[in-house]
């Protein structure tokens, strides 16, 4: 119709839109979290916290959540769930530290582990998207079900035992420290970059966005949500690949207890760091938050001497503030 | 403006509720700027406006889903605060959304009774439940429904009776409308009718909210017409001239019309065949033609199978028999991407379940199915999406004309607008449109008939559904009557008029 009947200029709308209603404002709440989570930190830990030693620590024991939940992101936002990632992580680690790989890795490359390792994890995730998405079972049971093979054929094949890895170029690999950072923070960095990008720069993102906030008008738009949803899963199997690699780097050894539980830590990550359970909404920074809260808290507890027990609880305490906060802020800069 | 006089005969009683001066922001837009409204017992007050001139922001505010930035609401001349919905259903104000808001998972009458089960000591009482929802069910004219159905197996118009059902469910002294005749055709249109005409005649009010001009006059007593968020005529008559109506909602005078048709030439190619397309327990063997350049319509009740017969040709659902072309190549049954990538789009009827990602920018929604197109080798091209959604916008005239706001915000037209522009945008051989107008603003419905035509002159095939008999055969060139999921008659539109077709949908369904 005419402009006579004078519709609002665009810019009338966006101007009292504030920066709060950005992607950054999603993320104030998680800030101040962590800003106080730190402020506790150096009221009762003092110089051992506010320490640059100390705030590595903290970052290298949060890289192998980190990229677990970098994929879980995209499970999530795409409407999913998956528990199977501590057993598929805790799998690729036996697999690639098998003696029949550890043989080939020293005749060949350091890389045929970690080839190996993501191989499996892809595969295991494949496996998984292909349940979900042409099986039709509900992701829950799905990757529950991985859950549990995986974690069962990673005992049979490493016999329950500790499998140390004796191939030099990797543990030198991830001895390295490339400016005083060590390896597993390079990693987990390099992870969440690629992440941000994929998430919210590619048609694989928009699509993952798409699909868990409307499968079916995705459908009807010609988006493959099958396909795609495949895909999704190999990603998430990918990313516990890696994070399988990287417990490799730190433990140097393979076990099939590695990442027990571990799917536990990631979900809370990922959800504390606002993504919704429900689907169709989550960042890639807000995952980074998660994680970080969680591993500065652990930190803390540990500096302090505190039981395993209390930090259980105040994990439980921390997921709910969290997320408490994340939606005051969330409500505040979204429109009713 | 017209005289704010009182409509005759209504002047003695007072005011069953009244709102005063209501204001509503929402961040970044002024819904409501202002409004007046005063409704009387036993009247159906309509409520008129384009799309996005706050006709449904009124009525959240007045069911206490949105909280008004400033104004007063009056019940029996008291002022009242409706906090939050209950506190709405407490005073006696029940309201039918223009979104189907039920519980598909949940059965008819758990979806009536939802929020006001009757129970006893925490057990529902599910005898005297079914009883009071199949006694509403059959004053609604569907005695055929079952309170034990789960509603999420209903086509569209089922639902939106069950959300029907469920106001009434209330004994409410003012039930609101908010488009309900939307998914309605013809003959349920009528059912709703006789029953707004007992209610009235029990005292209730109701306030009533649609598109569609014939409706207004068939059981409006006086008119609202809301602009941009503010009243512009209080109170008139229901005899008011439509192009008063018109100008008044606008600004301007409008055209209602149909575009001139411009008439296929015989030699054109036919773009989309149809043969012997069946669907168990929807349609049966279906047959037929668009050429390039050429409108069709189906015509039918709701629940006829046309609805399925359009998702079946682009391959949302997998037909049981029969074959697909587009442009004499097949289409690989049951696959949407291979329709899309034939040049297949789809406007679905339930826009906010089939067409749209809600918490999604109206850009991307425009863009849904194009983005992988502009992108570059996986990587987005957001300045280009951003570009095409704006000129469609524009196009369109989309209301607000900003595309990076969440599309939840934009009122039911304006959504229905920008599931339109995803095809424009995409650039369709053959375009399916389900009920494209619903919802749709006057001025709007012309500008899309327009648009509709356009593309058909540029050589798409459109093949087009709507409930609204006058409105198949004003756009179309050829129209197919369907009923009970048989195409029962075909015949081009200018030699067939809305008895005839009614004639033989009822005829069709008896044999
Ligand atoms: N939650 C919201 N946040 C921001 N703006 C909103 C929100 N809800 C509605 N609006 C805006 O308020 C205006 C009025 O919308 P409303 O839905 O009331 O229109 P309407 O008269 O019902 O139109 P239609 O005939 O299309 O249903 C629109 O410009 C819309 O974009
Ligand atoms: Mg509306």
């Amino acid at each position: 119709m005419s402009a006579s009947t004078a519709a609002p200029p665009a810019d009338e709308s966006t101007e009292r839109r504030s920066w709060l209603s950005g992607p950054a404002g999603r993320n104030v709440g998680l800030v101040v979290a962590l800003a106080l989570i730190c402020v506790a930190g150096v009221i009762t830990g003092g110089e051992r916290f506010a320490d640059i030693d100390n705030v590595v620590t903290i970052l290298r024991a949060a890289a192998v959540t980190g990229v677990v939940a970098i994929g879980m992101t995209f499970v999530i936002i795409s409407g999913g769930i998956d528990l199977s990632v501590g057993s598929v992580l805790g799998l690729t680690g036996v697999w690639a530290t098998t003696v029949a790989t550890q043989t080939m890795a020293e005749d060949l490359h350091w890389l045929v582990m970690v080839v190996t390792a993501l191989a499996v994890g892809v595969g295991a995730g494949l496996v998984n998207g292909v349940i979900i998405a042409y099986g039709r079972v509900v992701p829950f049971i799905a990757t529950l079900a991985m859950l549990a093979s995986a974690r069962g054929l990673a005992e049979m094949i490493s016999n329950r035992q500790t499998q140390r890895v004796d191939v030099a170029g990797f543990t030198d690999f991830f001895d390295l420290d490339p400016l005083g950072v060590p390896m597993l923070i390079w990693i987990f960095a390099l992870v969440a970059v690629a992440g941000w990008f994929l998430l919210n720069r590619t048609t694989f993102g928009r699509r993952t966005v798409a699909v868990g906030g409307n499968a079916e008008a995705a459908r009807l738009a010609g988006i493959k949500v099958k396909r795609h949803t495949l895909y999704i899963y190999g990603l998430s199997g990918l990313a516990a690949g890696i994070g399988g690699v990287m417990m490799l780097g730190r433990t140097t050894a393979g076990t099939s207890t590695n990442g027990v539980l571990l799917e536990l830590d990631v979900i809370a990550a990922v959800v504390v760091g606002g993504t919704l359970l429900a689907g169709g909404r989550g960042t890639i920074v807000g995952t980074v938050f998660g994680v970080l809260i969680f591993n500065t808290l652990t930190n803390i507890f540990v500096i302090n001497n505190m039981s395993t027990s209390a930090q259980s609880v105040a994990k439980g305490v921390i997921i709910v503030a969290a997320v408490l906060l994340q939606q005051r802020f969330a409500n505040r800069s979204r429109s009713t | 403006m017209p005289p704010s006089g009182e409509a005759a005969g209504t002047t003695a009683r007072p005011p069953l509720l009244r709102m005063e001066g209501i204001v509503k922001h929402f961040p970044g837009a002024k819904a409501l700027d202002g409004v007046d409204l005063d409704v009387l017992p036993g009247e159906v007050h309509c409520l008129l406006g384009q799309n996005g001139a706050g006709k449904s922001t009124l009525i959240k505010v007045l069911s206490g889903a949105h909280q008004p930035t400033a104004g007063r609401i009056l019940i029996d001349d008291a002022e009242v605060t409706i906090g939050h919905p209950v506190a709405a259903l407490a005073h006696g104000v029940a309201t039918m959304y223009q979104e189907l808001d039920v519980v598909d998972g949940l059965t008819v009458a758990e979806n009536i009774y939802l929020g006001h089960e009757l129970a006893t000591g925490g057990f529902t009482q599910r005898r005297e439940v079914a009883r009071r929802t199949r006694e509403i069910l059959r004053r609604l004219g569907h005695p055929e429904i079952s309170p034990h159905r789960e509603v999420g197996q209903l086509p569209a118009a089922g639902k939106q009776i069950v959300s029907m059902a469920r106001a009434l469910s209330h004994d409410a002294r003012v039930i609101v409308m908010d488009e309900p005749s939307a998914v309605l055709d013809s003959g349920e249109v009528e059912n709703l009718f006789r029953v707004v005409r007992e209610l009235t005649a029990q005292g209730v009010a109701i306030v009533y909210i649609s598109h569609r001009m014939e409706e207004i006059r068939a059981i409006g007593d006086r008119i609202t017409v809301l602009k941009d968020g503010r009243t512009v005529g209080r109170n008139l008559p229901a005899s008011t001239p439509t192009r008063e109506l018109i100008t008044l909602m606008t600004g301007r005078a409008v055209e209602y019309a149909f575009p001139r048709r411009t008439g296929v030439p015989d030699d054109a190619p036919v773009v989309l065949d149809v043969q012997g397309l069946s669907l168990v327990g929807a349609f049966e063997d279906v047959s037929l033609q668009v050429r390039a350049g050429e409108v069709v319509g189906l015509a039918g009740l709701v629940g006829s199978g046309r609805s399925e017969i359009l998702e079946t040709l682009f391959g949302a659902r997998k037909q049981s028999a029969g074959t697909v072309s587009v442009s004499g190549r097949r289409l690989r049954p049951g696959s949407v991407p291979a329709a899309v990538a034939a040049g297949v789009g789809l406007a679905p009827e339930e826009r906010k379940s089939q067409g749209l990602v809600l918490d999604e920018a109206v850009y991307r929604n425009i863009t849904l199915s194009t983005f992988a197109r502009t992108a570059k080798g996986g990587w987005l091209d957001e300045r280009a999406e951003r570009r095409v959604a704006r000129q469609q916008a524009e196009a369109l005239d989309l209301r607000p004309r900003d595309v990076d706001r969440a599309i939840r915000t934009l009122s039911g037209g304006n959504q229905q607008k920008a599931v339109l522009a995803r095809w424009l945008v995409h650039g369709c051989d053959v375009l399916l449109l389900d009920e494209p107008t619903r919802g749709v603003d006057v001025g709007a419905r012309s500008e899309l008939y327009g648009l509709v035509r356009a593309l058909a002159d540029n050589g798409t095939a459109v093949l087009v559904v709507s409930s609204e008999i006058p409105e198949v055969l004003g756009l179309a060139d050829r129209v197919h009557v369907v009923s009970d999921g048989r195409v029962v008659h075909q015949a081009p539109a200018q030699e067939i008029d809305e008895h005839r077709v009614l004639d033989l949908v009822m005829e069709g369904s008896v044999a």
